[in-house]
């Protein structure tokens, strides 16, 4: 699993004066299901095109399977990528797209045929060869794009927001489908997307960026649960941060003090902090006990007025003001039954508690 | 509203239409109108109806030379002007070029300066290096001329289409080459045609530059022109007029059912 498929060495890219990618260092390894996310113009599918071939990097170089990409031409490079708009070729029916890139695989014109159909039957449109791209949806268009690269066998399939342009119900539908899919072949998949939801559902690693950095590197649930950077907490779902300072950091413990939690100690520390230095406490909105008296032989805790609520459906969203804070602390709540109807009454003096381990705690400067 | 109205009185959007096609077809319409009279004076009343003048006008070497060169001048400078635009219109919409715009704008001027003051300049410089005037130097005149249009038609198209089908068939194997060939120009096609439709009937019916610059060989509009002088043989002119007409007719008919191939092409080439 940890043999690395593609490299990079600190691959930067610039346009003119702006920076899209900076410095990038990382290994994707073989067979896993690598995203980049980040906001907009972050630079990750700049990154991911440098991959292609389509952008040459402005420093550093990428090694796909071991081997200098740098002066190997897009057609040349065994990888394939599925477009963000599809890209296929209005003027060719699904088969003739599907075998596009197959004119010098020396199959026979019967061996070519056997295998767009077992593609065709792969993506779950068998029977649809003869269709014009004008008779497709958006969902089936994303079949046959990811039908085309697929039968390149390529070493890693490149994904460009393949899933943005479909309706919610869809893209959940696909991303199962893209996982299975992934499972079942065994190809590197390098996934790009802003969706942080997307991200978290199908990779085995995600690499957050922003502004053409590298953030941070690591599994959904280290990424959501351990955050390492304000940043990535605050980018990953949805975070409460208090300011703090630490008072004292051993092996696995640090106790940090905070106007508003008092002292607390989070059992979960990555980093090591010196004494004194000024750090965030972070709170997942989900990780927030609320109480309506007030709570006695508990360590630390908010006190605060019911505020707003939100309806989500599946949950509730509370907000809860606290004096001498600007933003209310925003808690999640598990609808799994009514009874956090009469939750939401104004005004209404609310304690927040919390576990120890869900405190994170992330360098401030 | 228009659907009550009963059909003897129509509605003036519909009589304005009418007038419009009047204005533009009436006068065409003589042409063909004349060369069945059996007169040989283009006047009314008609006479009678005769074959005679297309029968005169195959049997009229000048007249057919002069046709024979404007085709030769016209497929020539159509094939020219369109690869030259096809190659251009790639390098503007597809590359950062720098000083797109200004060149652009420089490629586009003949477009506005006047022909006659384009065929004196071209006269003086041809002239000037002592090259003979021929139908190849009123050739090299409407390439000149046919050159922007080209580029018109063809930007227009390759900006139509999407960037990321090239990169497709890069990614999928193909070099540059094989991507022009298996992506770039079947997507193109309407726009080539077009181009080629367009530049050929502007060289076709070029008057000014094939006047300055042609010596003996003439050009059927030069043809043409020269034979208002002799009556009898305006006919005859009439009856090649008519003929040129009806082909135009199906050709343009031709180009308008791939054009709007095209379209139907490209709007289903997004998601």
């Amino acid at each position: 699993m940890d043999e690395s498929i593609i490299s990079f060495s600190n691959v930067s890219k610039r346009f003119g004066t702006v920076t899209a990618v900076n410095q990038a260092s990382f290994d994707i390894y073989r067979g896993e299901f690598f995203s980049l996310l980040g906001p907009s113009g972050c630079g990750k599918t700049t990154l991911l095109r440098i991959v292609a071939g389509f952008e040459t990097p402005t420093e550093g170089e990428i090694l796909i399977d071991g081997q200098p990409m740098s002066t190997t031409p897009p057609n040349r490079r065994p990888v394939n990528m599925v477009f963000q708009n599809y890209a296929i070729f209005p003027h060719l029916d699904v088969r003739r797209n599907i075998a596009f890139g197959m004119r010098k695989s020396g199959l026979s014109k019967t061996d070519l045929n056997k295998r767009i159909d077992e593609v065709l039957e792969l993506i779950k449109l068998p029977g649809y060869g003869s269709r014009g791209s004008e008779e497709l949806s958006g969902g089936q268009r994303q079949r046959v794009a990811l039908a085309r690269a697929l039968i390149k066998q390529p070493k890693v399939l490149l994904l460009d927001e393949p899933l943005g342009a479909l309706d919610k119900k869809l893209r959940e539908q696909m991303q199962i489908e893209l996982r299975q899919l992934q499972q079942q072949l065994g190809i590197t998949f390098l996934f790009v997307t802003h969706d942080q939801e997307e991200a978290l559902t199908l990779s085995d690693r995600i690499a957050v960026m922003s502004e053409g950095e590298v953030m941070e590197i690591a599994s959904p649930a280290e990424l959501y649960e351990s955050p390492s950077s304000r940043f990535v907490a605050d980018f990953i779902g949805n975070m409460n941060f208090f300011e703090g300072q630490v008072v004292d950091s051993e092996a696995g413990n640090t106790t940090v003090t905070s106007k508003l939690l008092g002292t607390v100690t989070a059992s979960q520390a990555e980093h090591k902090f010196s004494n004194g230095a000024a750090v965030w406490i972070a709170i997942r909105p989900e990780k927030l006990v609320p109480l309506f008296e007030n709570p006695v032989n508990v360590a630390g805790y908010i006190e605060g007025r019911m505020g707003p609520s939100a309806y989500l459906g599946d949950r509730s969203h509370f907000y809860v003001h606290v004096d001498h804070r600007d933003d209310p602390v925003l808690v999640a709540l598990q609808n799994l039954d009514r009874s956090l109807d009469g939750l939401s009454r104004p005004n209404q003096p609310v304690w927040l508690t919390w576990s120890p381990d869900a405190l994170v705690v992330l360098p401030r400067n | 509203m228009s659907d009550q109205r009963p059909w003897w009185r129509p509605d003036g959007f519909l009589l304005y239409a009418i007038i419009y096609l009047t204005f533009i077809y009436l006068p065409v319409l003589f042409l063909p109108l004349f060369s069945f009279n059996s007169s040989k004076y283009i006047a009314f009343p008609l006479k009678g109806f005769t074959l005679k003048w297309y029968h005169q006008m195959v049997n009229s070497p000048s007249m057919l030379e002069a046709l024979l060169n404007s085709i030769k001048v016209g497929l020539i400078v159509a094939i020219v002007s369109t690869i030259l635009g096809l190659l251009a219109a790639k390098a503007l919409t597809r590359y950062r070029l720098p000083g797109r715009g200004p060149v652009i704008s420089f490629i586009m001027i003949p477009l506005v300066i006047p022909e006659i003051i384009l065929a004196i300049s071209l006269l003086i410089l041809i002239s000037q290096v002592d090259i003979p005037l021929s139908l190849w130097t009123v050739g090299f005149s409407h390439l000149l001329l046919c050159i922007p249009f080209a580029m018109l038609v063809l930007i227009s198209r390759m900006e139509g289409f999407d960037n990321s089908l090239e990169e497709a068939a890069l990614d999928l194997g193909e070099n540059g080459w094989m991507t022009f060939w298996r992506v770039t120009f079947p997507i193109v096609l309407p726009g080539i045609v077009a181009s080629l439709l367009l530049t050929f009937t502007i060289s076709f019916d070029e008057f000014v530059l094939a006047f300055f610059l042609s010596s003996t060989d003439a050009t059927l509009p030069i043809y043409i022109w020269s034979s208002l002088r002799f009556p009898t043989k305006i006919p005859a002119v009439l009856a090649l007029g008519a003929s040129i007409f009806v082909i135009s007719f199906f050709v343009v008919s031709f180009a308008e059912w791939l054009r709007r191939r095209g379209v139907k092409l490209e709007s289903t080439s997004g998601i």
